[in-house]
């Protein structure tokens, strides 16, 4: 491997600086990044080496963090996890040429757990410093937005469709008829809305964007402008994210004073600009109508469709809404076609998804792969089974209204409709592993403790429903009642799934009912309550 | 952070939180964010003023305040912890940090002491689902949070 031509500097020349990376991503920074960054310019300063420090976004290896890369000859060599205690060491054995020592861990791209991924949605991200314009572009960045500016709206929307792109949220919907129900319309306003509120458990896909690869998330919405009319946008980002909201807010300042935002964008006769909008910590404004709410200042009560947002969403204008991975992935079917991202996948699943390893397991992180995995390959052969070293019990896959599922049913593939049909769902890629410690009666109580917290209250099944199933799996495990209770419990279950508004009361059944199906022993009496 | 303020003076900030986003469509909870940056939670009397100021009623006003967790009608402690509970971080000891919070400080999950040095607060997903369990301390986000630690944080938060 040689290195880039394009690394900022010519490595190993005893007085040119030698390029290392710290990632900025804020698990890295959880873990305690931004000491090591400090200590390695400290202590390199101390020995008279010169270093550029790069904070990149994180490769996804996120066990390794904090992960340093230097840019060597043979290519980037990473080690990890460092620790600022290991800096000293570090440098006295020679890590900036890239020698051996304990925590070398080769160089990063042709590591088994990259290298076998297939990094479409997540290609720069780790690689390059997110907020630096000239390492966007020698990226690829940009190629996908100039080509749509070269082509009429209604052609970049039947390259959407064909590309068999569908809404990375969680529902599955296709991305092209989405933007053309927009197109069509023929109001004057229109918005673009980006929903960035990735409140599900177990999922951080959409901040690792935000935080790693900005510009292309802004590319990708100003694509989706140009192809349904829109001139004004919003990202809508929760707040427990202060790091993907001043990384969006840094870039877009950015992208404006390089003409991507703005009046004519690139010379093309497009105009379109984007703010950001923090959440308040609302789990329900993840569900688009609720957003659309707050968007407009207003409580996050979810909204009875129709009519669909896509006619009258944001201040009841035409509104395309779309995730972060959804848009985030845009810019690259524009670049390469749709031809090529449709060639990926299995069935109707079609292109990557981004799975998200978390939980209990020993290697955590992001996994990009076409659909069709397996969830043994992604826990067993990526994740390296559980973190504590027990067996696996169960799988939460899909967010906190996602179904558990028991390790015989690990051989599913991973694609919208195998999963619907095991009764279960993709979601937004999200996988949660447990140990043989969990307790799911304990589980399915969450799910019903979490819905009556985070409900809107603007539906009665959801509202009520959710309260009342707590107090009946408290009975259940008491065993009062127990049949009585069971049969209560489904009944509670059918209701909320089919009277309620939206699908945190519509759902909330699915990790109930699965945990109650595969775990039925876990919803006996317990010792001393009986 | 100042938790009495006089009436003029806040009519005067609140006045100038409104000026500086009035050009936004629908300006109220990015003021309200502001309001809340400003004084460390959102003092009741500025329900009536937001709505003059934004031609609404007060029930509005308040409707929005008291739906979302974020924006406290009280001050916080001198320390907020917040511990995530969302699945991923149960999976990995969430639950024991819930516990180790409440014998080391007598709080549950959103409760603040009666000397004001601590706030412990819950939070549902802070996306650092493969480092868990979580804890957000002072708005620093600290993955593979464990007991030992977290009781060191509150004895010194405590003590603060």
């Amino acid at each position: 491997m040689t290195p880039s031509p394009n690394s900022p500097n010519s490595p190993n020349s005893p007085n040119s600086p030698v390029t290392v990376y710290v990632p900025r991503d804020s698990a890295a920074r959880s873990v305690g990044a931004d000491a090591v960054a400090e200590t390695i310019r400290t202590a390199a300063a101390e020995l008279g080496r010169p270093v550029d420090v790069v904070r990149n976004g994180s490769r996804g290896m996120l066990w390794l963090e904090p992960l340093v890369e230097v840019v060597t000859p043979e290519g980037r060599v990473g080690y990890g996890p460092v620790a600022p205690s290991d800096v000293a060491g570090l440098l006295d054995a020679g890590f900036l040429d890239g020698a051996d020592h304990p925590l070398r861990l080769g160089v990063v791209d042709e590591l088994p757990w990259i290298s076998q991924q297939l990094r479409v949605t997540f290609a720069r991200i780790g690689i390059t410093d997110p907020l630096s314009p000239e390492d966007y572009e020698r990226h690829g960045g940009l190629v996908g937005l100039r080509r749509a500016l070269e082509t009429p709206p209604a052609d970049v929307v039947a390259e959407v469709t064909e590309s068999g792109l569908r809404g990375r949220g969680g529902a599955g919907f296709p991305a092209g008829i989405k933007w053309k129900t927009v197109l069509d319309c023929a109001d004057e306003l229109k918005f673009v809305c980006c929903n960035a509120d990735e409140g599900d458990s177990g999922t951080f896909a959409d901040r690792m964007v935000m935080e790693g690869d900005p510009f292309m998330l802004i590319e990708g919405m100003t694509i989706a402008a140009h192809a349904v009319g829109a001139r004004e946008g919003y990202f809508y980002i929760r707040s427990e994210y202060p790091d993907a909201v001043a990384t969006m807010r840094a870039a877009i300042e950015i992208a404006r004073e390089n003409n991507w935002l703005g009046d004519r964008i690139l010379g093309s006769d497009l105009s379109f600009d984007l703010h950001v909008r923090v959440g308040a910590g609302a789990y329900i404004c993840g569900e688009e109508t609720s957003m659309l709410e707050s968007l407009e200042s207003k409580r996050g009560l979810v909204r009875a469709k129709p009519p669909i947002p896509a006619i009258q969403g944001l201040f009841g204008k035409p509104t395309v809404v779309n995730n972060v991975l959804t848009l985030a992935t845009v810019p690259v079917i524009l670049a390469n076609g749709a031809k090529a991202y449709q060639e990926l996948g299995v069935e109707r699943s079609r292109g990557t998804q981004v799975f998200q390893l978390g939980g209990n397991i020993a290697r955590g992180g992001i996994v990009e792969t076409p659909f069709g995995v397996t969830l043994r390959q992604l826990i067993e052969e990526y994740g390296g089974g559980t973190r504590s070293g027990r067996p696996v019990r169960t799988v939460q896959v899909g967010g906190p209204l996602g179904a558990y599922l028991p390790t015989s049913m690990l051989d599913l593939p991973m694609d919208y409709e195998a999963f619907a049909a095991a009764g279960a769902m993709l979601g937004h890629g999200g996988v949660v592993v447990f140990d043989d410690t969990v307790d799911m009666a304990a589980q399915a109580r969450f799910a019903m403790e979490f819905c009556a917290a985070e409900s809107c209250g603007k539906c009665t099944p959801c509202r009520i429903g959710s309260v009342r199933g707590v107090e009946v799996i408290d009975r259940i495990v008491a065993d009062e009642e127990r049949e009585e209770n069971l049969a209560l419990l489904e009944d509670l279950c059918d209701l909320m799934t089919d009277g309620s508004l939206c699908a945190m009361g519509g759902l909330t059944p699915m990790p109930v009912r699965s945990a109650i199906e595969h775990f039925p022993d876990d919803f006996l009496a317990r010792e001393g309550t009986a | 952070m100042t938790t009495s303020v006089d009436d003029v003076t806040t009519q005067a900030a609140v006045s100038a939180i409104v000026a500086a986003h009035r050009g936004q469509r629908g300006p109220l909870l990015p003021i309200v964010h502001a309001i809340q940056a400003e004084w460390g939670h959102v003092p009741q009397e500025v329900v009536p003023l937001l709505a003059q100021e934004l031609n609404l009623s007060r029930a509005d006003v308040h409707g929005v305040i008291s739906f979302y967790d974020d924006f406290r009608r009280e001050p916080a402690g001198r320390t907020t912890v917040r511990i995530c509970r969302g699945e991923a971080c149960q999976a990995v000891g969430a639950g024991a940090l819930v516990t180790c919070a409440r014998d080391r400080t007598g709080l549950s999950p959103g409760e603040t002491r009666a000397d004001g040095s601590v706030t412990v607060d819950q939070v549902f997903c802070l996306g650092n689902c493969a480092l868990g369990p979580a804890v957000e301390v002072n708005g620093e986000m600290l993955g593979r949070m464990d007991t030992d630690r977290l009781r060191s944080i509150l004895d010194e938060a405590v003590a603060s």
